[in-house]
């Protein structure tokens, strides 16, 4: 099974790999997966007072499927809204990266990675899901 | 195309040149059917495989004619167990194995209870090696058959064969065993073992792929196995089916190499593998080795990098270096390998765990090239592996309420 040049290079070469201070009120943090199953995938969200997301870091145990959607999907989220940043759906991923059939489930991650540091952000600074 | 350095010798091995030069000629020169009675083609094809055949059997020091040639170690674990429960389906219906067994027997084992069988899977130690106790407690007067391998696929670690058959002796059971991985790499001897049938394969031992073989005990006792395909009366009407009679010369070779090397390259294979597990263990932090480390073949090493997912660890270097892993993240199950969770590995260890097979062909330089290029590959995956970073924070992951999926 190869993989396509672009998930390669989002594996070998990640965009956005790291920690942003969790506490902070412009931070979300959604960390999703279990070891047991193999994958675990921590991505942060910055968010500036205007509603964008001006930073994205991630951090992701898994095969290389997993770290390259999360790194995409970092990419994607800075300068989006909270409500653009909602809609990204991940088959969005699946083409991009030409994820294999047995692979999905990475995207499905990141898309709930990104879910759930979003809901950690509206959930800080008391704003309605 | 870069270099290529292959440490999968347990997926397969490659031929040695010596076999592929024996093999040559009985693809064109000579193409004669072994069950040709009627003319030098066929004779001079039934010779070379009675060759083979005692080639085989000189390295098992059994005798020939208790050397059954099959497609290879699936049917061969197919027809012993399968053929043993139809044969002695009189004496009784249960068959004893074990959970690390390989799935050619695991499945073989399913298919029986699906028959009306009745099958006890005895589990492991957290070395992978049976207890003794539990094999012999197990045993029932319905009891027909004990199957362990000799030496696991994933680990390398090698079961009390001789104990075993010691047991089944003392209980009138008959043994058999997959030895696969055994064969040709470590003395594997039927008769001295209390072994009655034992399956082995032409490719993990530097011989062709697509032939294997089933020993069968002919004396004391008297083993018998109901054929499992039917046709022309084969092999002592045990298998039927036109001989592969290139691949048996292959075989055969492989085998003479074998008992001529097998001891040297064992002593040199030990030495290499014992050297990419230490540089590892004591090079990078939080590094597990699977498995009993004394009671294994020389040739294997099953190393957990704890934090590191195995599939993606792999993909830093797979273009250069060619090694499995117990993650089975490409499977669509997202289960890791059974093998290692038998040993009460937690699934995180499973996950983390690749599979270094060494094999005649492997030399010292590519092993020190593979130390450097695991060390930047876990390196590289702990940088990106927030568990990593929560362990070193001294977050107690276990207390984590993780987000299942």
């Amino acid at each position: 099974m190869a993989y396509s040049d672009k998930l390669m290079d989002h594996f070998k070469h990640p965009k956005n790999v790291g920690t942003l201070p969790k506490n902070s009120k412009q931070v979300g943090t959604g960390l999703v997966g279990a070891p047991e199953c193999g994958d675990v995938m921590r991505l942060q969200i910055q968010v500036d007072e205007a509603g964008v997301i001006e930073d994205a870091k991630f951090k992701t145990f898994g095969c290389g499927s997993a770290i390259a959607s999360s790194s995409l999907a970092t990419e994607w989220l800075k300068g989006k809204s909270l409500d653009d940043a909602m809609a990204i759906d991940n088959m969005a991923i699946v083409e991009e990266l030409a994820l294999p059939p047995v692979k999905i489930h990475c995207s499905v991650l990141a898309e709930d990675a990104i879910k759930a540091a979003i809901k950690d952000y509206k959930a800080k600074n008391a704003i309605p899901a | 195309m870069g270099r290529r350095i292959y440490l999968d010798n347990n997926a397969t091995t490659p031929c040695d040149p010596r076999v592929v030069d024996a093999m040559v000629p009985w693809f064109y020169k000579h193409p004669g059917n072994a069950a040709s009675r009627n003319h030098p083609f066929g004779w001079e094809a039934e010779e070379a495989v009675d060759y083979a055949r005692e080639q085989i059997a000189n390295l098992l020091e059994v005798d020939s004619k208790e050397i059954i040639f099959t497609s290879g170690a699936t049917e061969s674990d197919n027809l012993a167990l399968k053929g043993v429960y139809e044969m002695y389906a009189r004496k009784g219906n249960h068959i004893i194995t074990v959970k690390t067994e390989h799935k050619a027997v695991l499945d073989a084992c399913a298919k029986i209870e699906k028959l009306g069988g009745q099958v006890t899977y005895l589990d492991v130690k957290e070395d992978g090696l049976i207890d003794l106790g539990e094999l012999e407690a197990a045993i029932t007067d319905k009891t027909i058959l004990v199957s362990v391998m000799w030496a696991n696929n994933e680990t390398g670690v090698i079961q009390p064969m001789k104990a075993i058959g010691e047991i089944c002796e003392k209980h009138g059971v008959l043994f058999f065993s997959d030895a696969t991985q055994a064969v040709g790499k470590i003395p594997t001897l039927p008769k001295e073992t209390g072994i009655h049938l034992m399956a082995f394969t032409g490719h993990k031992m530097y011989g062709p792929k697509g032939v294997g073989a089933l020993f069968v005990n002919r004396k004391k006792p008297r083993v018998k196995v109901t054929a499992q395909m039917d046709g022309g009366g084969h092999e002592r009407g045990m298998r039927s089916g036109t001989l592969n009679v290139p691949g048996i010369v292959g075989f055969g070779k492989a085998a003479e190499i074998a008992k001529a090397e097998m001891a040297q390259d064992a002593a040199r294979l030990s030495v290499l593998r014992d050297k990419l597990q230490a540089a590892l263990a004591s090079q990078l932090e939080e590094v597990y080795i699977n498995g009993n480390e004394e009671h294994r073949m020389p040739h294997v090493a099953n190393i957990s990098f704890k934090h590191v997912e195995g599939e993606g660890l792999m993909m830093m270097f797979n273009q250069e270096i060619a090694v499995s892993s117990g993650s089975a993240c490409t499977s669509a199950s997202l289960e890791p390998s059974y093998v290692l969770v038998a040993l009460g590995l937690g699934d995180d260890l499973a996950h983390s765990s690749i599979r270094f097979s060494l094999g005649r062909f492997t030399t010292e330089e590519e092993i020190d090239y593979t130390v450097e290029q695991l060390k930047t590959g876990v390196n590289h995956m702990r940088d990106l592996s927030p568990i990593w970073e929560m362990y070193k924070e001294g977050v107690d992951l276990d207390k984590v309420v993780w987000a299942e999926h």
